[in-house]
């Protein structure tokens, strides 16, 4: 009763766009505004008419670049600190007692172990990793599950990677990835156990997989993540990845629907320090979808292998090399540091024009264009051409000679020197040392 | 007597700000937009082309639809010249601020008052957000079998043979029409739009504009209140350690690289 009276005299305020904070998201505080008070230019930025604004904060609170404010006369203001943010404060808390209601039955962090001829892909245990954190800091369990065919052997794997507990579904109708068994499998271990986070590598297989378990669970799923942390207080996944390609980083919560599901991509979270003997219970459940009612499409899968028709776009690794490798037979050592490094070899525009590489290892406008977590420009300079087909990549390393190459502009570390000095010290270093690569 | 069920092909696209044009104001912290080009993103028009050289060996149509702001019909007069033969633009403040999934099923709703088709072929992915999600899920809210990564398709028999494209291999998989593929970008080079079908495009008759009204879902499972996932904050990257150019000896450098690999985590 005593509400009503406070809310009316309460000032409201009006809604202002901060000047240069609007990153045209794509009118969400259009969308917002219960008023139509807010009409957007060109640039796709708010024009608020502040005769029709309500004071709502509604535009305010979705905005994601926090560019909207909200704007009190001297006297609003002085009205306002003497009346304490109480009931805002009540309000909030009555909201998140209701969506606690909705989601506390969904417990524990999970994380997907992709496996083929039960051999795990490494990102698996990259995300046991962070997952590890995760649950600490949830107080919940973290488990691994696992589809596929034989795979019993890895659950030994799973508990020395962190794992607490682990989750198994074993059947000849997932020897090999189709979309269907496994979207099957994932969704009767979801929905019967409930996790509150899954985690899935963002391979081919895992982003494929993810996105349609995410569909038929109606849940977020937030793609290449570069970090994960929870919101201690509101227990939630704090998603951080890219976007724009790169050049803006977003936070992202599933705040109301259940799991929180997100997928990380290769190397992006270090991998754990195996702890043999570590061991915990194995839940296995079957698969429920009898062969015959498998309607599924796929009619015959043929692995090649990548013998001849090598598919550099694909990499994690690529060490490239331009016209400063003089000759055919130098880029030999980059093979040899190819090999060390788990990557493969990539060239310029350059050496497929004089004739020292094949086309398909291009790189450039004019060849692939490749993403990798590193990429090694051993004695490119660095054409624009070139650098639009890589300047994306993680982490870059150029090697050259002239200190003015524009291959440094867009280099992360940049080493001035003779690549037939700097590689192959750096490959008898690699085999010195007894260094291995990760995956 | 039902005569042989014609080809009908649809397309999704997205308008994208090209994304190597765009760059961080490091003073403000936010986008510069100002002279960023919109484009077709990339391996839609891949899809694009995928679907004119099905319909050129096997007769039919071609379809295309996105959901964008009113200014997305750019993009549709694009591929009109490209030879399509219809496209739908979803435009609606209704619609604005869906995540993937919201914006899989704004499609999957718009596609289901199309002509029943046989074939979806979208792109892998989009260079604003390189989720590669749309697709699939697109794919689960249409019920159809999904095929992704295609890097080569044949049509035969009503059935697909589709090359994928995998970390480690190329994995040929075929598939019984209906189905969704989504494409990357080696399937193909996209043709370039052409001045007759320009004069085509820009009489807008082969253009639909479709708004919230004329789908038949109410406005809550729209746009971004539907949404499962929400954009908490935005914030430039930390700034990578580009331009550092370190010199010294051979030494030196080696020990630096291979510190280096080590951080990156590359070897251990």
């Amino acid at each position: 009763m005593e509400e009503k009276p406070h809310k009316k005299k309460k000032p409201r305020g009006k809604a202002r766009l901060i000047a240069g904070k609007c990153i045209a998201c794509g009118a969400r505080c259009q969308t917002a505004c219960p008023a139509d008070a807010i009409e957007m230019n060109e640039q796709g930025e708010p024009i608020i008419d502040i005769e029709k604004c309500i004071g709502c904060h509604k535009c305010v609170k979705v905005c994601p670049a926090s560019a909207l404010e909200m704007v009190f006369t001297p006297e609003e203001e002085k009205l306002l600190t003497e009346m304490a943010v109480k009931s805002i404060i009540e309000e909030d808390e009555a909201e998140q007692k209701k969506a606690d209601a909705n989601i506390k039955s969904w417990r524990g962090v999970w994380v997907f172990v992709e496996q083929s001829d039960s051999k795990a892909h490494p990102v698996s245990w990259e995300l046991l990793g962070v997952g590890r954190t995760l649950a600490q800091d949830l107080g919940v369990e973290l488990s691994a599950f696992v589809l596929g065919s034989k795979i019993g052997g890895l659950a030994d794997e799973a508990f020395a990677y962190n794992a607490d507990k682990v989750y198994f579904i074993d059947d000849p109708l997932l020897a090999q990835y189709r979309t269907e068994t496994y979207l099957q499998g994932a969704l009767s271990l979801i929905r019967k156990y409930k996790p509150e986070i899954v985690l899935i590598g963002a391979t081919g297989l895992g982003r494929d997989l993810a996105g349609a378990v995410a569909t038929e669970m109606r849940t977020g799923l937030t793609a290449d993540c570069t970090g994960l942390t929870i919101d201690k207080n509101r227990h939630l996944l704090e998603q951080t990845r890219p976007a724009f390609g790169g050049n803006i980083m977003a936070t992202i919560l599933t705040e109301k629907v259940r799991p929180q599901m997100a997928s990380v991509r290769p190397h992006v979270m270090p991998k754990p320090e195996m702890q043999p003997g570590r061991s915990g219970p194995v839940i296995v459940e079957p698969f429920l979808l009898p062969a015959d009612q498998i309607k599924s499409a796929v009619l015959e899968i043929t692995p090649l292998l990548t013998e001849g028709s090598i598919n550099i776009g694909a990499a994690h690794v690529i060490i490239s090399g331009g016209r400063g490798m003089l000759n055919p037979d130098n880029f030999k050592m980059l093979f040899e540091l190819s090999d060390l490094l788990g990557g493969v070899v990539g060239c310029s525009r350059s050496a497929v024009d004089a004739g020292w590489m094949l086309h398909e290892r291009q790189v450039g406008q004019t060849g692939k264009t490749v993403r990798p977590k590193l990429y090694i420009a051993c004695g490119i300079s660095g054409a624009i051409q070139h650098l639009v087909g890589m300047q994306d990549s993680d982490y870059i390393i150029a090697i050259n000679k002239d200190k003015n190459a524009p291959i440094f502009e867009v280099a992360h570390l940049g080493i001035v020197g003779d690549v037939f000095d700097v590689i192959p010290a750096l490959i008898d270093k690699l085999r010195t040392s007894g260094a291995r690569t990760v995956s | 007597m039902a005569k042989k069920k014609e080809l009908h092909i649809i397309v999704t696209v997205k308008q994208v700000p090209d994304t190597h044009e765009v760059r961080i104001d490091p003073k403000t912290n936010s986008l510069i937009r100002e002279g960023v080009p919109s484009i077709v993103n990339p391996e839609d028009r891949n899809a694009v082309e995928e679907a004119l050289s099905l319909r050129e060996k096997h007769g039919g149509t071609v379809t295309v639809i996105t959901m964008g702001p009113p200014q997305a019909e750019e993009a549709l007069t694009e591929v009109l010249a490209m030879g399509v033969d219809r496209a739908v633009l979803l435009t609606d403040r209704a619609f604005a601020g869906a995540d993937t999934l919201v914006t899989a099923f704004t499609l999957s709703q718009a596609i289901r008052k199309l002509e029943p088709c046989q074939l979806i072929l979208c792109g892998r992915q989009a260079i604003d957000g390189d989720t590669a999600q749309v697709g699939p899920q697109l794919a689960g809210f249409l019920n159809l079998p999904q095929v992704t990564y295609a890097a080569g398709l044949t049509l035969k028999d009503n059935a697909l043979t589709v090359e994928r494209s995998l970390e480690d291999c190329i994995e040929k998989v075929r598939v019984n029409l209906p189905a969704l593929v989504t494409v990357t970008a080696e399937i193909n080079q996209p043709r370039y739009p052409s001045l007759f079908n320009v004069q085509d495009a820009c009489g807008g008759k082969q253009l639909t504009i479709w708004r919230a009204k004329d789908l038949p879902v109410p406005h809550e499972m729209l746009g971004l209140s539907a949404s499962p996932t929400w954009v908490k904050k935005i914030f430039a990257p930390e700034q990578g350690k580009k331009g550092t150019v370190i010199p010294g000896s051979e030494k030196e450098m080696v020990k630096i690289l291979l510190e280096k690999l080590k951080e990156l985590n590359f070897i251990q």
